[in-house]
């Protein structure tokens, strides 16, 4: 019906013809946004500061953000089934002493890393019980996590870090420059998969979009959500053993709220729904890049990490505003 | 073949919730081919009866019969196995995705090849296809469904039921929070499914006149008991609302 009454003959009409379809391109591909965001600031950024685009600058940004680009993904379904984990940061720094007194206790560092994923998934399995059987908000029963897991990688480590194991598996697992954010990427291709063309994906949008309806229809929906707090936290622990052998040590205080928070911040200027029920999962990939190049390219123009706050604040609270506008002009089918 | 004229029998249902009792040992039969409309008020256990009809919910006490044999629906999945399909009064619809990915809802089509990826070409077609089948029209199957009317989701979710083979059709208030006119055109699509004489149905309603028009027998609940039964043609309007107003002043006495 709109697409007709903008089809009007005339000069003025064929330009809001196109305005429109500009428009409705960005609402359709909530990507489309973000993409445009963050090519604006590479190209800032590269005429603002001539070490910008080089080669040892592009592997620190991607070492950066890479972490809580995979974490985003595990947020983005969470988020999208209506859920959020908020102990994922937590697991970051567990899953590395796991796999590390693993490998102590004789055997193989890659049964240490399995061992690792292994136990992050049951921690996020837990978690699911807790908020689907108990029918407890998932944003509580993480904050308890949270202080939780902190307590367990206090206790296995003692409270001091220590040095990664040494593994010819190292430069695959995050010790090589670009290793991390080779993993971020296929992580994110595969969960973009996933969400878009599995019936697991569906699901998860169908769970968090009318939880009733969904059951209604046969979904199993403490599976579903079961199934991605499992997902992000084996996420979470994956990204804590990457990092860990990038900068090779084990940090009882690595990661961290602040992981979790970055995490969630991507997903959302990415253009994940905090309602639940809608999400990108290249979105979300591509807000973390933004987050990244944020940082860094306030680094290199030597403005603090104060303002740098003040911006990404500032920038999740804009993109939520549009967020629910543009779904709003969507139910309207205004676009 | 089966040769029972009675798809569906419920003998004696009761549910409660904890301690609330919902329905109270309501009986039913429905005949192949055949219409049963189901009226009460808000409350009465209309829903819950529907509910385990499907599988949602299962009977306190009671016994059902699906074409002469005794089952128990230990879900939806389960009733869905034997050709019980329901529109619920919430629809089961997601807004949030398009028209043809909740026509497949838990139905969906894959691809062939070893990975199981959603088919989406075959699903909108076929979507495509059914809502052509029985006249429903609306822009696009790729419009997600909270841009759609009331009337518009309605149809999209009978269309979705009548598409995966139903042979009992449950629809729970279709004609709720609707204007005349989607209405109207609601009633038409059940009864050109109705003339297609290869789906049973029990519509519940509000509407005495309308329901007494479209169904071949209706049936009345009130408080959770089955107050009234009879064929349509034997019965006016007017006899079902003296059966409301002498029970509503028996609980007033009563209370
Ligand atoms: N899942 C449930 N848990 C507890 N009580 C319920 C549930 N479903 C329905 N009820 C109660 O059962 C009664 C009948 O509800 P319902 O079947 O939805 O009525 P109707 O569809 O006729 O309006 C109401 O009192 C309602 O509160
Ligand atoms: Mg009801």
């Amino acid at each position: 019906m709109t697409s007709r009454s903008a089809a009007q003959p005339g000069l003025a009409s064929t330009k809001s013809h196109w305005h429109h379809l500009l428009l409705r391109f960005i609402v359709r591909a909530p990507e489309a946004s973000i993409a445009v965001v963050g090519i604006i600031l590479l190209v800032a950024f590269e005429v603002l500061s001539p070490n910008f685009l080089t080669n040892a600058n592009l592997s620190t940004v991607s070492q950066f953000f890479s972490p809580w680009a995979i974490i985003a993904c595990g947020e983005i379904m969470l988020l999208i089934c209506g859920e959020v984990d908020l102990s994922v940061g937590q697991v970051f720094a567990f899953a590395p002493f796991v796999m590390h007194f693993t490998a102590a206790a004789g055997l193989p560092l890659f049964a240490g890393v399995i061992v690792a994923l292994l136990v992050s998934g049951l921690l996020g399995l837990a978690i699911g019980f807790i908020t689907v059987f108990f029918g407890v908000a998932s944003f509580i029963t993480t904050l308890g996590a949270m202080l939780l897991i902190n307590g367990l990688t206090l206790t296995l480590s003692g409270g001091f870090p220590i040095d990664t194991p040494s593994t010819p598996l190292a430069a695959i697992l995050g010790g090589w420059n670009y290793s991390e954010v080779f993993w971020a990427a296929f992580i994110a291709l595969v969960l973009h998969l996933v969400l878009r063309n599995t019936r697991w994906g569906l699901h998860t949008i169908a769970v968090g979009g009318n939880p009733t309806g969904a059951a209604e229809a046969g979904i199993h929906t403490a599976r579903i959500k079961m199934g991605n707090f499992v997902l992000c936290s084996v996420l979470g622990g994956f990204a804590g053993i990457l990092n860990a052998f990038h900068v090779t040590s084990i940090d009882p205080n690595a990661g961290g709220a602040n992981v979790m928070f970055l995490a969630i911040a991507s997903a959302v200027i990415g253009g994940t729904s905090l309602l639940g029920g809608s999400g990108t999962i290249l979105g979300g990939f591509i807000g973390a890049a933004v987050l990244g190049i944020l940082q860094d390219g306030f680094t290199l123009l030597g403005i603090n990490a104060f303002t740098f706050d003040i911006i990404t604040g500032a920038a999740i609270l804009i993109t939520m505003i549009t967020n629910v506008q543009f779904a709003k002009l969507r139910l309207r089918n205004r676009i | 073949m089966n040769t029972n004229p009675l798809t569906l029998e419920a003998h004696n249902i009761s549910k409660s919730f904890g301690n609330i009792q919902a329905i109270r040992d309501i009986s039913l039969t429905l005949a192949r081919g055949e219409m049963l409309g189901i009226l009460g008020d808000n409350g009465a256990g209309k829903s819950t009866l529907m509910k385990i009809l499907t599988g949602y919910h299962q009977q306190t006490s009671g016994e059902l019969l699906v074409n002469g044999t005794k089952v128990m629906l230990s879900s939806v999945d389960h009733a869905r196995s034997f050709g019980i399909e329901c529109v619920y009064q919430d629809l089961a619809m997601i807004n949030t995705l398009s028209v043809y990915h909740n026509m497949f809802l838990n139905r969906e089509i894959l691809r062939r090849g070893p990975l199981p990826l959603l088919d989406h070409r075959a699903m909108r077609k076929k979507a495509e296809a059914a809502l052509e089948d029985i006249g429903v029209n609306i822009p696009s199957v790729d419009v997600e469904v909270g841009a759609l009317s009331g009337g518009q989701r309605q149809a999209v979710a009978i269309a979705r039921a009548v598409a995966s083979q139903a042979k009992i059709l449950l629809l729970d208030e279709p004609l709720a929070a609707m204007g005349a006119r989607e209405a109207a055109l609601i009633i038409a699509l059940i009864e050109r499914l109705k003339a297609r004489g290869d789906v049973s149905m029990i519509m519940i309603a509000h509407n005495y006149a309308q329901t007494l028009d479209v169904a071949d027998r209706v049936m009345m609940i009130q408080r959770g008991t089955c107050t009234f039964e009879g064929r349509s043609a034997e019965t006016s309007a007017a006899e079902l609302f003296d059966i409301v107003r002498r029970e509503y002043q028996a609980n007033r006495v009563q209370g």
